[in-house]
């Protein structure tokens, strides 16, 4: 017999989010994951003029923006058929990577390590350092790390304008030209943040922790000479054996990311035990526990459409459930690194699959791996040479912009006609790994990762809980738009 | 100074952009001034039930609330339910929620054009007929009505912008603290007028560009983008090229239009966003205060007496022509 608990409202996800439990014998026999907001962008979107998406999609998503100028940028350029010059390409993988890196940051200290400070884990031998290090709002590490967020944030000022909602993003390259004292300033944000990384975040330079290979180098490398924020949370990991928490499907997906003369930095990919080709066609969101009007089987974004029924039987969210070829997938930094061949991150999912600790490693690997790929593209610029080329969009055309946020796989498709934009549909990182179930029964990643942990029907929710919902570091206003 | 915060239907991007405060960390100065954070979705640690306890206890009065800041619009639909936000883990839909606190607080403070106006969220069909707090576009009401007052007896205070810079939020709130703040520090939309009484025009660096209406036709030139890319710097009140954004940034920096996202109805301007409308070849949105026949004449007459240094720049991604420099005295 299992006792059902609604359980909300989370904070700390960017967004509202509640899930229901059911629960039997202090374990949990079901989750449902409900994403309780809806905005309707794919309605107001309709009708509208195709460049104005630059300026409301960023508006989707206050952490995610760029990634979603990114997206509809992408998808412009390709119903337009143009490529944006190197320049334009460089200052968007700068843009991008800026938000990209500042998301891992803001999500490890201020979204998910001050769960560990919370009182229900006194007595654990790290539980005094950690409230004194992570408790939200006044630990040490929340003030030192908002001062060097805000420095590495100067980066939009000079790329973008402002952060979040920029229109610098456009589908022919940036509107901000960089002259060389501009990108010189440039480089001494990026070396500053850089310097913070190796000194607070790693103790240690971002080479040593880019090169960790396997599990056993990272436990090494933290009893060596490795630390920072990243060895105390590995002490909690190991303590807690948070290796073991949180597994969901280990089949991952990734659209890859930042743009490189010859391919991505991150290229596209699924992992399925080894290394897979992406698909993209098989892509399909079934609507059938989600309160939008049925439109018979799952469609492809590029066919699909919403219409909202508040009241419709059997479904519970407002998230739709992407499919691919038909399963579910998860997304995110340890996605992206899977397939990208890291061979920690291989390591980690080999060992002992996709669980709370190797996603948040894989998030501050991310920051290690990027920042030098960043001091490169600044270098790579070329002044004088063109930053925009114009794009003119054909009255009728379509288009895909495929892009990594911070959290996962991103995807904008455009339908044009008669000039005006006649559909458009999103499907956000946390549309994947929050989704409700589909036709076939089958849950989400985040509604399998929860099924097992102890829950009791009338106790406080237990933190292991909090630490499974966060470690995919969602994000809800993107994942129903 | 006890602060509640609360989401509704926005992007969140009011409290990402409030983060990035350059002086000094955010929480120390928080505290500094004497603002202690009841709850907050983005950095609370209390969540779930404990969560719902505590925003319980502000609306029932047990906490005495100085203020509730609402980010985000606030969503009547579908059929006046508010059924498109219900706050999770009870029943009720956010606009209700935020009816009941709303009595209860000192001071009521919009974050962002969403909650003071509708914002992007309210943009084509409003799907979910979103609205702001004590505004409906530009029409005096939305969900609290046009004739509430706070405790204190001030309307709500709207800290427009998409998003708002962080000093906006950050000042606002320890003026309050401070009790600084009174009914004439806001302008005719309830904005605080420290930075709402400013043009974003005023310390654009286009500015030559813009006195010799020597204009951008395209994204990444450096002329003025008034006349055909369609900037409302003009229009706009925000101090955004005086403060400046993330160090040394605002959109005209960015090379983009100002939107004028301040204002009520930003999110549907009746024109592409960045095209200027026009009527037999001037622009529809004239600088503030300036009657149209001056402006008409003055463009007319600086046109034709524009350098071809600042004609040949204007359209360009770099400098094509430097100033001259002068030897001697004059």
């Amino acid at each position: 017999m299992s006792t059902r608990r609604v359980v909300g409202p989370f904070n700390r996800v960017e967004g509202d989010l509640e899930i229901t439990l059911e629960i039997a014998a202090g374990r949990i026999d079901a989750a449902y994951v409900n994403s309780p907001l809806y905005r309707g962008f794919e309605q107001i979107l309709q009708g509208k003029m195709p460049a104005d998406a630059l300026t409301l999609v960023p508006r989707i998503c206050g952490i995610c923006s760029v990634a979603q100028s990114m997206a509809s940028a992408l998808a412009l350029a390709d119903a337009a058929g143009i490529v944006a010059p190197p320049n334009g390409r460089l200052s968007a993988n700068l843009t991008l990577a800026t938000e990209n890196l500042a998301d891992h940051l803001t999500h490890f200290y201020l979204f998910f390590m001050p769960d560990f400070a919370r009182d229900e884990y006194a007595g654990r031998p790290w539980h005094a350092a950690t409230v004194e290090r992570f408790r939200s709002t006044v630990g040490t590490a929340s003030n030192e790390m908002l001062a060097a967020r805000a420095r590495f944030m100067q980066m939009m000022g000079l790329l973008a304008g402002k952060w979040p909602h920029t229109l610098a993003v456009q589908p022919g390259g940036s509107t901000r030209p960089l002259q060389a004292s501009e990108i010189f300033r440039l480089h001494r944000i990026l070396r500053d943040f850089r310097l913070f990384l190796e000194r607070v975040t790693f103790a240690s330079t971002l080479e040593d922790v880019a090169r960790l290979s396997s599990r056993s180098e990272l436990s090494a490398w933290q009893q060596g000479s490795g630390g920072g924020d990243l060895g105390h949370f590995l002490r909690i990991a190991d303590d807690l054996d948070l290796w073991h928490l949180g597994r969901a499907t280990d089949r991952f997906m990734s659209y890859g990311c930042y743009d490189e003369i010859s391919g991505r930095l991150f290229p596209a990919g699924v992992w399925d035990q080894q290394h897979l080709p992406l698909d993209t066609a098989s892509i399909s969101e079934d609507i059938s526990h989600a309160w939008y009007a049925a439109a018979g089987l799952p469609q492809h974004p590029a066919e699909g459409g919403t219409v909202p029924v508040a009241d419709k039987l059997g479904a519970y969210s407002w998230c739709k459930a992407p499919r691919l070829a038909g399963q579910v997938v998860e997304t995110g930094a340890l996605a992206r690194q899977l397939i990208a061949g890291h061979p920690l991150a291989i390591d980690m999912v080999l060992a002992e699959g996709g669980s709370v600790a190797a996603r948040v490693v894989a998030r501050l690997l991310e920051l290690a791996l990027v920042i030098p790929a960043m001091e490169r593209w600044l270098a790579e610029i070329t002044s004088g040479e063109p930053w925009c080329f114009p794009a003119a969009l054909p009255e009728e055309a379509s288009g895909a912009g495929l892009v990594e946020a911070a959290r996962g796989s991103l995807g904008h498709w455009l339908n044009v006609k008669r000039g005006l934009i006649h559909s458009y549909q999103i499907v956000a990182p946390t549309t994947w790994n929050f989704s409700p179930r589909d036709a076939h029964g089958q849950a989400g990643a985040l509604e399998q990762a929860l099924v097992g942990l102890a829950a009791t029907a009338d106790e406080s929710i237990p933190a292991t809980i909090h630490h499974v919902v966060r470690s995919f570091d969602p994000c809800m206003v993107c994942t129903v738009h | 100074m006890k602060l509640l915060w609360l989401q509704s239907g926005g992007c969140g991007g009011c409290t990402l952009s409030w983060l990035g405060y350059e002086h000094g960390p955010l929480f120390q100065v928080l505290a500094d001034e004497g603002v202690e954070l009841v709850w907050h979705p983005s950095v609370s640690e209390a969540s779930v039930d404990e969560a719902l306890e505590l925003i319980s206890h502000c609306a029932d009065g047990q906490i005495d609330l100085d203020v509730l800041c609402i980010e985000g619009s606030l969503l009547r639909g579908p059929q006046g339910t508010g059924a498109y936000h219900r706050f999770g883990g009870g029943d009720r839909s956010m606009a209700e929620w935020v009816r009941q606190i709303a009595r209860r607080a000192r001071h009521v403070v919009a974050i962002g054009s969403c909650s003071a106006f509708g914002g992007v969220t309210a943009a084509g069909i409003n799907p979910t007929d979103a609205c702001g707090l004590q505004y409906d576009g530009e029409l005096d009401g939305g969900l609290l009505g046009p004739d509430f007052r706070d405790l204190s007896g001030l309307p709500v205070i709207n800290i427009a912008g998409c998003p708002p810079h962080p000093d906006w939020i950050t000042e606002t709130l320890a003026m309050l603290a401070r009790g600084q703040l009174s009914a004439g520090d806001l302008d005719d939309y309830g904005r605080p007028r420290f930075y709402a009484d400013q043009l974003v025009h005023h310390g654009c660096p286009r500015n030559e560009y813009y006195e010799y209406k020597a204009s951008a036709i395209k994204h990444s030139d450096q002329g003025c983008l008034m006349e055909q890319l369609g900037c409302k710097g003009t229009q706009a009140h925000a101090d955004c090229n005086q403060r400046l954004w993330n160090g040394s940034g605002s959109c005209l920096r960015g090379g983009f239009a100002c939107i004028r996202c301040t204002g009520p109805g930003f999110e549907e301007p009746g024109h592409p966003f960045e095209t200027t409308p026009k009527i037999a070849g001037i622009p529809l949105g004239l600088p503030s205060d300036m009657p149209k026949a001056w402006f008409v004449a003055l463009a007319a007459l600086s046109k034709s007496a524009t350098p071809a240094r600042v004609r040949e720049n204007a359209r360009a991604d770099h400098l094509k022509r430097t100033p001259s420099v002068k030897r001697g005295r004059k």
